[in-house]
Protein backbone atom coordinates (compact mmCIF):
# COMPACT_ATOMS: atom_id res chain seq x y z
CA UNK A 1 0.00 0.00 0.00
CA UNK A 2 3.01 2.26 -0.39
CA UNK A 3 2.00 5.74 -1.47
CA UNK A 4 -1.69 5.26 -0.84
CA UNK A 5 -3.01 6.94 2.27
CA UNK A 6 -6.34 5.74 3.44
CA UNK A 7 -7.93 6.97 6.61
CA UNK A 8 -8.94 4.29 9.06
CA UNK A 9 -12.66 3.88 9.50
CA UNK A 10 -14.56 3.57 12.73
CA UNK A 11 -17.41 1.30 11.72
CA UNK A 12 -17.96 -0.29 8.36
CA UNK A 13 -16.42 -2.63 5.86
CA UNK A 14 -13.11 -2.85 4.06
CA UNK A 15 -13.09 -4.99 0.97
CA UNK A 16 -9.51 -5.78 0.08
CA UNK A 17 -7.83 -7.80 -2.67
CA UNK A 18 -10.50 -6.93 -5.19
CA UNK A 19 -9.50 -8.05 -8.67
CA UNK A 20 -7.82 -5.03 -10.31
CA UNK A 21 -10.39 -2.88 -12.10
CA UNK A 22 -13.47 -4.39 -10.46
CA UNK A 23 -13.95 -1.78 -7.70
CA UNK A 24 -16.64 0.11 -9.58
CA UNK A 25 -18.60 -3.10 -10.10
CA UNK A 26 -18.30 -3.79 -6.39
CA UNK A 27 -19.79 -0.36 -5.69
CA UNK A 28 -22.58 -1.18 -8.10
CA UNK A 29 -23.30 -4.40 -6.19
CA UNK A 30 -23.42 -2.59 -2.86
CA UNK A 31 -25.75 -0.06 -4.45
CA UNK A 32 -23.91 3.01 -3.15
CA UNK A 33 -25.31 5.19 -5.89
CA UNK A 34 -28.92 4.11 -5.33
CA UNK A 35 -29.49 3.01 -1.75
CA UNK A 36 -26.61 4.80 -0.07
CA UNK A 37 -25.98 7.95 -2.06
CA UNK A 38 -24.38 9.62 0.96
CA UNK A 39 -22.16 6.74 2.03
CA UNK A 40 -18.63 7.77 2.92
CA UNK A 41 -16.46 5.79 0.57
CA UNK A 42 -12.81 5.36 -0.16
CA UNK A 43 -11.90 3.64 -3.37
CA UNK A 44 -8.40 2.75 -4.44
CA UNK A 45 -7.86 1.24 -7.83
CA UNK A 46 -4.95 -0.57 -9.43
CA UNK A 47 -2.86 -0.56 -6.28
CA UNK A 48 0.36 -2.55 -6.76
CA UNK A 49 0.10 -5.87 -4.94
CA UNK A 50 2.76 -8.52 -4.49
CA UNK A 51 0.24 -11.32 -4.59
CA UNK A 52 -2.04 -10.07 -7.33
CA UNK A 53 -0.10 -7.67 -9.50
CA UNK A 54 -2.70 -4.98 -8.98
CA UNK A 55 -5.70 -4.88 -6.73
CA UNK A 56 -8.55 -2.57 -5.81
CA UNK A 57 -9.73 -1.65 -2.33
CA UNK A 58 -13.12 -0.32 -1.22
CA UNK A 59 -13.89 1.09 2.23
CA UNK A 60 -17.42 1.89 3.26
CA UNK A 61 -18.20 3.81 6.40
CA UNK A 62 -21.08 2.68 8.60
CA UNK A 63 -22.25 -0.27 6.62
CA UNK A 64 -21.81 -4.04 6.72
CA UNK A 65 -22.44 -6.32 3.75
CA UNK A 66 -25.45 -8.56 3.25
CA UNK A 67 -24.92 -12.21 2.34
CA UNK A 68 -26.31 -11.70 -1.15
CA UNK A 69 -23.81 -8.88 -1.74
CA UNK A 70 -20.94 -11.10 -0.66
CA UNK A 71 -22.21 -13.76 -3.10
CA UNK A 72 -22.22 -11.26 -5.94
CA UNK A 73 -18.76 -9.93 -5.10
CA UNK A 74 -17.45 -13.50 -5.10
CA UNK A 75 -18.56 -13.77 -8.73
CA UNK A 76 -16.60 -10.85 -10.12
CA UNK A 77 -13.74 -10.82 -7.65
CA UNK A 78 -13.27 -14.29 -6.24
CA UNK A 79 -10.14 -13.49 -4.21
CA UNK A 80 -11.46 -10.58 -2.20
CA UNK A 81 -11.30 -10.46 1.55
CA UNK A 82 -13.97 -8.70 3.54
CA UNK A 83 -13.14 -7.05 6.87
CA UNK A 84 -15.89 -5.90 9.18
CA UNK A 85 -14.69 -2.96 11.27
CA UNK A 86 -16.16 -2.00 14.62
CA UNK A 87 -14.52 0.67 16.82
CA UNK A 88 -11.55 0.96 14.46
CA UNK A 89 -10.81 -2.73 14.82
CA UNK A 90 -11.22 -5.67 12.47
CA UNK A 91 -13.93 -7.67 14.18
CA UNK A 92 -14.53 -10.20 11.45
CA UNK A 93 -12.57 -11.22 8.39
CA UNK A 94 -13.78 -13.48 5.66
CA UNK A 95 -12.25 -14.51 2.40
CA UNK A 96 -14.81 -14.86 -0.33
CA UNK A 97 -14.49 -17.76 -2.71
CA UNK A 98 -16.08 -18.47 -6.02
CA UNK A 99 -18.83 -21.02 -5.59
CA UNK A 100 -19.40 -23.90 -8.02
CA UNK A 101 -23.03 -22.90 -8.38
CA UNK A 102 -24.92 -19.64 -7.91
CA UNK A 103 -28.37 -20.03 -6.45
CA UNK A 104 -31.08 -17.39 -6.42
CA UNK A 105 -28.79 -14.36 -6.78
CA UNK A 106 -29.19 -13.73 -10.51
CA UNK A 107 -31.94 -13.70 -13.07
CA UNK A 108 -31.58 -15.69 -16.29
CA UNK A 109 -30.94 -13.49 -19.31
CA UNK A 110 -32.90 -15.75 -21.64
CA UNK A 111 -36.41 -14.25 -21.81
CA UNK A 112 -37.88 -17.64 -22.73
CA UNK A 113 -36.30 -19.42 -19.77
CA UNK A 114 -38.87 -21.11 -17.52
CA UNK A 115 -37.35 -19.34 -14.49
CA UNK A 116 -38.70 -16.08 -15.93
CA UNK A 117 -42.24 -17.52 -15.98
CA UNK A 118 -42.53 -19.64 -12.86
CA UNK A 119 -41.74 -18.74 -9.29
CA UNK A 120 -38.58 -20.72 -8.80
CA UNK A 121 -35.05 -20.13 -7.56
CA UNK A 122 -32.58 -19.69 -10.38
CA UNK A 123 -29.49 -21.87 -10.45
CA UNK A 124 -26.31 -21.35 -12.47
CA UNK A 125 -23.20 -23.44 -12.80
CA UNK A 126 -19.89 -21.55 -12.87
CA UNK A 127 -18.32 -22.56 -16.14
CA UNK A 128 -15.43 -20.12 -16.37
CA UNK A 129 -13.90 -17.85 -13.79
CA UNK A 130 -12.10 -15.12 -15.68
CA UNK A 131 -13.89 -13.71 -17.48
CA UNK A 132 -16.86 -15.10 -15.65
CA UNK A 133 -19.22 -17.40 -17.53
CA UNK A 134 -22.30 -19.01 -15.96
CA UNK A 135 -24.63 -21.60 -17.42
CA UNK A 136 -28.29 -21.64 -16.43
CA UNK A 137 -29.16 -25.07 -15.06
CA UNK A 138 -32.65 -24.76 -16.50
CA UNK A 139 -32.41 -23.43 -20.06
CA UNK A 140 -28.67 -24.25 -20.38
CA UNK A 141 -27.82 -20.88 -21.95
CA UNK A 142 -24.65 -19.16 -20.83
CA UNK A 143 -24.30 -15.64 -19.45
CA UNK A 144 -21.14 -13.62 -19.91
CA UNK A 145 -19.54 -11.39 -17.29
CA UNK A 146 -20.87 -8.33 -19.11
CA UNK A 147 -24.43 -9.62 -19.00
CA UNK A 148 -24.08 -10.55 -15.36
CA UNK A 149 -22.71 -7.18 -14.27
CA UNK A 150 -25.65 -5.46 -15.95
CA UNK A 151 -27.87 -7.04 -13.30
CA UNK A 152 -26.02 -5.55 -10.34
CA UNK B 1 -27.93 -48.48 -14.32
CA UNK B 2 -29.11 -45.47 -12.36
CA UNK B 3 -31.18 -43.34 -14.74
CA UNK B 4 -34.03 -41.39 -13.23
CA UNK B 5 -34.76 -38.53 -15.64
CA UNK B 6 -33.84 -37.82 -19.25
CA UNK B 7 -33.62 -34.04 -19.44
CA UNK B 8 -30.54 -33.13 -21.43
CA UNK B 9 -27.85 -34.89 -23.37
CA UNK B 10 -25.42 -32.88 -21.23
CA UNK B 11 -26.42 -34.98 -18.20
CA UNK B 12 -25.39 -38.23 -19.83
CA UNK B 13 -21.91 -39.72 -19.77
CA UNK B 14 -20.47 -41.68 -22.64
CA UNK B 15 -20.92 -44.93 -20.78
CA UNK B 16 -24.56 -44.13 -19.99
CA UNK B 17 -25.23 -43.36 -23.64
CA UNK B 18 -23.54 -46.59 -24.68
CA UNK B 19 -25.68 -48.48 -22.25
CA UNK B 20 -28.88 -46.85 -23.52
CA UNK B 21 -27.92 -47.77 -27.08
CA UNK B 22 -27.24 -51.34 -26.02
CA UNK B 23 -30.64 -51.69 -24.31
CA UNK B 24 -32.26 -50.09 -27.37
CA UNK B 25 -30.77 -52.86 -29.47
CA UNK B 26 -32.31 -55.45 -27.15
CA UNK B 27 -35.66 -53.72 -27.56
CA UNK B 28 -35.28 -53.69 -31.33
CA UNK B 29 -34.80 -57.46 -31.25
CA UNK B 30 -38.23 -57.78 -29.67
CA UNK B 31 -39.60 -56.33 -32.89
CA UNK B 32 -43.33 -55.70 -32.93
CA UNK B 33 -43.95 -58.37 -30.33
CA UNK B 34 -45.43 -57.03 -27.16
CA UNK B 35 -43.54 -57.49 -23.92
CA UNK B 36 -44.57 -57.16 -20.29
CA UNK B 37 -41.79 -54.97 -18.87
CA UNK B 38 -44.15 -52.11 -18.07
CA UNK B 39 -47.28 -54.12 -17.41
CA UNK B 40 -49.79 -52.03 -15.46
CA UNK B 41 -47.65 -48.86 -15.58
CA UNK B 42 -49.06 -45.53 -16.67
CA UNK B 43 -47.21 -42.90 -18.66
CA UNK B 44 -48.43 -39.28 -18.67
CA UNK B 45 -47.68 -37.44 -21.90
CA UNK B 46 -47.96 -33.71 -21.29
CA UNK B 47 -47.71 -31.82 -24.56
CA UNK B 48 -47.97 -28.10 -23.87
CA UNK B 49 -47.32 -27.65 -27.56
CA UNK B 50 -48.27 -30.14 -30.24
CA UNK B 51 -45.88 -32.72 -31.67
CA UNK B 52 -47.93 -35.62 -32.92
CA UNK B 53 -44.95 -37.67 -34.08
CA UNK B 54 -43.14 -37.57 -30.79
CA UNK B 55 -46.27 -38.24 -28.77
CA UNK B 56 -47.28 -41.21 -30.94
CA UNK B 57 -43.80 -42.63 -30.67
CA UNK B 58 -43.84 -42.51 -26.87
CA UNK B 59 -47.38 -43.85 -26.58
CA UNK B 60 -46.64 -46.71 -28.98
CA UNK B 61 -43.44 -47.54 -27.09
CA UNK B 62 -45.42 -47.62 -23.85
CA UNK B 63 -48.08 -49.86 -25.39
CA UNK B 64 -45.47 -52.27 -26.76
CA UNK B 65 -44.17 -52.74 -23.24
CA UNK B 66 -47.57 -53.52 -21.81
CA UNK B 67 -48.24 -50.11 -20.25
CA UNK B 68 -50.78 -47.43 -21.03
CA UNK B 69 -50.75 -43.67 -21.54
CA UNK B 70 -52.78 -40.71 -20.36
CA UNK B 71 -52.23 -37.04 -21.13
CA UNK B 72 -53.07 -34.02 -23.19
CA UNK B 73 -51.85 -32.10 -26.17
CA UNK B 74 -52.51 -28.42 -26.45
CA UNK B 75 -53.29 -27.22 -29.92
CA UNK B 76 -52.08 -23.65 -29.54
CA UNK B 77 -48.50 -22.54 -29.31
CA UNK B 78 -49.19 -20.56 -26.15
CA UNK B 79 -47.81 -21.71 -22.85
CA UNK B 80 -49.21 -23.22 -19.68
CA UNK B 81 -52.69 -24.63 -19.50
CA UNK B 82 -55.36 -22.26 -18.17
CA UNK B 83 -52.95 -20.20 -16.16
CA UNK B 84 -52.01 -23.05 -13.85
CA UNK B 85 -48.35 -23.16 -12.98
CA UNK B 86 -46.24 -25.93 -14.45
CA UNK B 87 -45.26 -26.99 -10.94
CA UNK B 88 -48.90 -27.51 -9.96
CA UNK B 89 -49.67 -29.43 -13.15
CA UNK B 90 -46.74 -31.76 -12.48
CA UNK B 91 -47.72 -32.30 -8.84
CA UNK B 92 -51.26 -33.20 -9.91
CA UNK B 93 -50.28 -35.49 -12.73
CA UNK B 94 -47.64 -37.40 -10.82
CA UNK B 95 -50.25 -38.87 -8.53
CA UNK B 96 -51.72 -40.71 -11.54
CA UNK B 97 -48.60 -41.67 -13.44
CA UNK B 98 -45.44 -43.76 -13.08
CA UNK B 99 -43.49 -41.48 -15.42
CA UNK B 100 -44.00 -38.18 -17.23
CA UNK B 101 -43.08 -37.17 -20.77
CA UNK B 102 -43.19 -33.42 -21.23
CA UNK B 103 -42.98 -31.13 -24.22
CA UNK B 104 -43.15 -27.44 -23.43
CA UNK B 105 -42.39 -24.21 -25.29
CA UNK B 106 -40.15 -22.76 -22.58
CA UNK B 107 -36.49 -23.64 -22.16
CA UNK B 108 -35.78 -25.31 -18.84
CA UNK B 109 -39.36 -26.49 -18.30
CA UNK B 110 -38.43 -30.16 -18.27
CA UNK B 111 -35.71 -29.52 -15.68
CA UNK B 112 -38.21 -27.69 -13.50
CA UNK B 113 -40.69 -30.56 -13.90
CA UNK B 114 -38.02 -33.07 -12.88
CA UNK B 115 -37.12 -30.99 -9.82
CA UNK B 116 -40.75 -31.04 -8.68
CA UNK B 117 -41.74 -34.59 -9.62
CA UNK B 118 -40.82 -37.67 -7.67
CA UNK B 119 -41.60 -39.89 -10.67
CA UNK B 120 -39.17 -39.95 -13.62
CA UNK B 121 -39.45 -37.17 -16.22
CA UNK B 122 -38.46 -37.44 -19.87
CA UNK B 123 -37.94 -34.26 -21.86
CA UNK B 124 -39.63 -34.43 -25.27
CA UNK B 125 -38.50 -30.92 -26.21
CA UNK B 126 -38.16 -27.78 -24.08
CA UNK B 127 -38.37 -24.75 -26.36
CA UNK B 128 -35.19 -24.34 -28.36
CA UNK B 129 -33.09 -26.13 -25.76
CA UNK B 130 -33.05 -29.93 -25.74
CA UNK B 131 -34.83 -32.94 -27.19
CA UNK B 132 -32.65 -35.73 -25.81
CA UNK B 133 -34.69 -38.69 -27.05
CA UNK B 134 -34.28 -37.36 -30.60
CA UNK B 135 -30.53 -37.09 -30.04
CA UNK B 136 -30.35 -40.63 -28.68
CA UNK B 137 -32.31 -42.03 -31.59
CA UNK B 138 -30.03 -40.13 -33.97
CA UNK B 139 -27.01 -41.73 -32.29
CA UNK B 140 -28.67 -45.12 -32.41
CA UNK B 141 -29.38 -44.74 -36.12
CA UNK B 142 -25.81 -43.71 -36.93
CA UNK B 143 -24.38 -46.59 -34.93
CA UNK B 144 -26.83 -49.12 -36.31
CA UNK B 145 -26.47 -48.02 -39.94
CA UNK B 146 -22.72 -47.33 -40.10
CA UNK B 147 -21.43 -49.54 -37.32
CA UNK B 148 -19.87 -46.73 -35.24
CA UNK B 149 -20.23 -43.16 -33.98
CA UNK B 150 -16.64 -42.15 -34.70
CA UNK B 151 -17.30 -41.26 -38.33
CA UNK B 152 -17.10 -38.29 -40.68
CA UNK B 153 -20.41 -36.64 -40.03
CA UNK B 154 -21.83 -33.48 -41.56
CA UNK B 155 -24.61 -31.46 -40.02
CA UNK B 156 -26.30 -29.58 -42.84
CA UNK B 157 -28.81 -26.72 -42.94
CA UNK B 158 -29.90 -24.28 -40.26
CA UNK B 159 -27.31 -24.84 -37.57
CA UNK B 160 -27.95 -21.54 -35.85
CA UNK B 161 -31.44 -22.20 -34.52
CA UNK B 162 -31.60 -25.99 -34.85
CA UNK B 163 -31.57 -27.46 -31.36
CA UNK B 164 -31.35 -30.95 -32.90
CA UNK B 165 -28.05 -30.02 -34.50
CA UNK B 166 -26.66 -28.51 -31.27
CA UNK B 167 -27.43 -31.54 -29.12
CA UNK B 168 -26.26 -34.00 -31.74
CA UNK B 169 -23.00 -32.12 -32.23
CA UNK B 170 -22.45 -32.24 -28.48
CA UNK B 171 -23.11 -35.97 -28.27
CA UNK B 172 -21.03 -36.84 -31.32
CA UNK B 173 -18.14 -34.80 -29.94
CA UNK B 174 -18.14 -37.02 -26.86
CA UNK B 175 -17.63 -40.00 -29.14
CA UNK B 176 -14.82 -38.45 -31.15
CA UNK B 177 -16.65 -38.08 -34.45
CA UNK B 178 -15.11 -35.77 -37.03
CA UNK B 179 -17.68 -33.13 -37.82
CA UNK B 180 -18.34 -30.78 -40.69
CA UNK B 181 -20.86 -28.01 -40.16
CA UNK B 182 -22.38 -27.00 -43.48
CA UNK B 183 -24.77 -24.08 -43.45
CA UNK B 184 -25.81 -21.02 -45.42
CA UNK B 185 -24.27 -17.70 -44.43
CA UNK B 186 -26.04 -16.31 -41.38
CA UNK B 187 -27.24 -19.73 -40.18
CA UNK B 188 -23.85 -21.03 -39.00
CA UNK B 189 -23.38 -22.99 -35.79
CA UNK B 190 -23.29 -20.44 -32.92
CA UNK B 191 -19.89 -19.56 -31.53
CA UNK B 192 -21.12 -20.58 -28.09
CA UNK B 193 -21.81 -24.14 -29.21
CA UNK B 194 -18.43 -24.45 -30.88
CA UNK B 195 -16.58 -23.14 -27.81
CA UNK B 196 -18.50 -25.66 -25.74
CA UNK B 197 -17.40 -28.54 -28.00
CA UNK B 198 -13.75 -27.55 -27.68
CA UNK B 199 -13.54 -29.41 -24.36
CA UNK B 200 -13.84 -32.70 -26.24
CA UNK B 201 -10.96 -31.83 -28.63
CA UNK B 202 -13.26 -32.54 -31.53
CA UNK B 203 -12.16 -32.08 -35.12
CA UNK B 204 -14.53 -29.50 -36.56
CA UNK B 205 -14.69 -27.99 -39.99
CA UNK B 206 -17.06 -25.20 -40.93
CA UNK B 207 -18.06 -24.41 -44.47
CA UNK B 208 -20.78 -22.97 -46.69
CA UNK B 209 -19.84 -25.41 -49.45
CA UNK B 210 -22.06 -28.49 -49.55
CA UNK B 211 -20.93 -29.95 -52.88
CA UNK B 212 -17.23 -29.81 -52.04
CA UNK B 213 -17.72 -31.55 -48.71
CA UNK B 214 -19.74 -34.52 -49.93
CA UNK B 215 -16.93 -36.93 -51.00
CA UNK B 216 -15.42 -37.25 -47.51
CA UNK B 217 -18.64 -37.86 -45.60
CA UNK B 218 -20.03 -41.02 -44.02
CA UNK B 219 -23.18 -39.37 -42.68
CA UNK B 220 -25.16 -36.40 -43.99
CA UNK B 221 -27.46 -35.18 -41.26
CA UNK B 222 -29.83 -32.74 -42.96
CA UNK B 223 -31.98 -30.27 -41.03
CA UNK B 224 -34.75 -27.91 -42.06
CA UNK B 225 -34.04 -24.42 -43.27
CA UNK B 226 -37.04 -22.36 -42.28
CA UNK B 227 -38.35 -19.61 -44.47
CA UNK B 228 -39.07 -17.32 -41.51
CA UNK B 229 -35.37 -17.09 -40.69
CA UNK B 230 -34.87 -15.01 -43.84
CA UNK B 231 -36.05 -11.41 -44.01
CA UNK B 232 -35.79 -11.57 -47.80
CA UNK B 233 -37.85 -14.33 -49.52
CA UNK B 234 -35.55 -14.26 -52.54
CA UNK B 235 -32.56 -15.02 -50.36
CA UNK B 236 -34.44 -18.00 -48.93
CA UNK B 237 -35.18 -19.41 -52.38
CA UNK B 238 -31.51 -19.13 -53.34
CA UNK B 239 -30.27 -20.80 -50.15
CA UNK B 240 -32.90 -23.51 -50.35
CA UNK B 241 -31.66 -24.54 -53.78
CA UNK B 242 -28.00 -24.52 -52.80
CA UNK B 243 -28.48 -26.79 -49.77
CA UNK B 244 -30.90 -29.27 -51.25
CA UNK B 245 -29.79 -32.89 -51.47
CA UNK B 246 -30.52 -34.22 -54.96
CA UNK B 247 -29.33 -37.17 -57.01
CA UNK B 248 -26.80 -34.83 -58.54
CA UNK B 249 -25.42 -33.78 -55.14
CA UNK B 250 -24.94 -37.43 -54.32
CA UNK B 251 -22.92 -38.27 -57.43
CA UNK B 252 -19.65 -37.71 -55.58
CA UNK B 253 -20.85 -39.30 -52.32
CA UNK B 254 -19.21 -42.37 -50.80
CA UNK B 255 -21.04 -45.53 -51.83
CA UNK B 256 -22.10 -46.45 -48.32
CA UNK B 257 -22.70 -42.95 -46.96
CA UNK B 258 -26.09 -42.37 -45.39
CA UNK B 259 -28.55 -39.48 -45.20
CA UNK B 260 -30.53 -38.72 -42.05
CA UNK B 261 -33.16 -36.06 -41.29
CA UNK B 262 -35.13 -35.50 -38.07
CA UNK B 263 -38.33 -35.04 -40.14
CA UNK B 264 -40.67 -33.58 -41.11
CA UNK B 265 -38.77 -32.35 -44.13
CA UNK B 266 -39.91 -29.49 -46.32
CA UNK B 267 -37.78 -29.80 -49.41
CA UNK B 268 -34.24 -30.17 -48.17
CA UNK B 269 -34.11 -33.64 -49.71
CA UNK B 270 -35.49 -34.29 -53.18
CA UNK B 271 -38.11 -37.10 -53.24
CA UNK B 272 -36.10 -39.09 -55.82
CA UNK B 273 -33.35 -39.49 -53.19
CA UNK B 274 -35.76 -41.65 -51.15
CA UNK B 275 -35.22 -44.58 -53.50
CA UNK B 276 -31.42 -44.54 -53.14
CA UNK B 277 -29.71 -46.65 -50.51
CA UNK B 278 -28.30 -43.50 -48.97
CA UNK B 279 -31.74 -42.58 -47.65
CA UNK B 280 -32.15 -43.77 -44.05
CA UNK B 281 -34.47 -41.12 -42.64
CA UNK B 282 -37.50 -43.36 -42.50
CA UNK B 283 -35.45 -46.02 -40.79
CA UNK B 284 -34.43 -43.32 -38.36
CA UNK B 285 -38.10 -42.78 -37.45
CA UNK B 286 -38.49 -46.50 -37.01
CA UNK B 287 -35.54 -46.60 -34.58
CA UNK B 288 -37.28 -44.05 -32.40
CA UNK B 289 -39.45 -46.82 -31.07
CA UNK B 290 -36.82 -49.19 -29.61
CA UNK B 291 -34.89 -46.20 -28.22
CA UNK B 292 -37.96 -44.82 -26.44
CA UNK B 293 -38.89 -48.29 -25.20
CA UNK B 294 -35.41 -48.62 -23.72
CA UNK B 295 -35.64 -45.20 -22.05
CA UNK B 296 -39.09 -45.87 -20.60
CA UNK B 297 -37.97 -49.23 -19.27
CA UNK B 298 -34.77 -47.78 -17.81
CA UNK B 299 -36.28 -44.78 -16.04
CA UNK B 300 -39.09 -46.86 -14.55
CA UNK B 301 -36.59 -49.46 -13.35
CA UNK B 302 -38.06 -52.29 -15.42
CA UNK B 303 -34.83 -52.68 -17.39
CA UNK B 304 -31.30 -52.25 -16.18
ZN1 LIG C 1 -32.23 -19.90 -18.02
Amino acid sequence: MKGVKVKRIENGTVIDHITGGQALNVLQIIGVHKEYPKAVLTVAMNVPSKKMGTKDIVKIEGRELKAVEVDKISLISPNSSINIIRDFEVKEKKDVSLPKTVEGVLKCDNPNCITNFEATKTLFAVEEISPLKLRCSFCERTMSEREIIKQF
Amino acid sequence: MELHDIISIRDLSKSKINHILKVSEDMEKHGARKNKYLDGKILATLFFEPSTRTRLSFETAMGRMGGSSIGFSESGTTSTSKGESLKDTIRTVESYADAIVIRHPQEGSARLAANVASVPVINAGDGSNQHPTQTLLDLYTIKRETGALKKNIALIGDLKYGRTAHSLAYALSMFGAKMTFISPKGLEMPEEVITDLAKFNTKIEETNDLEGSIPGLDVLYVTRIQKERFPDPEEYEKVKGAYKITLKTLESAKKNSIILHPLPRVDEIAPEVDATKHARYFKQVHYGLPVRMALLGLVMGALD
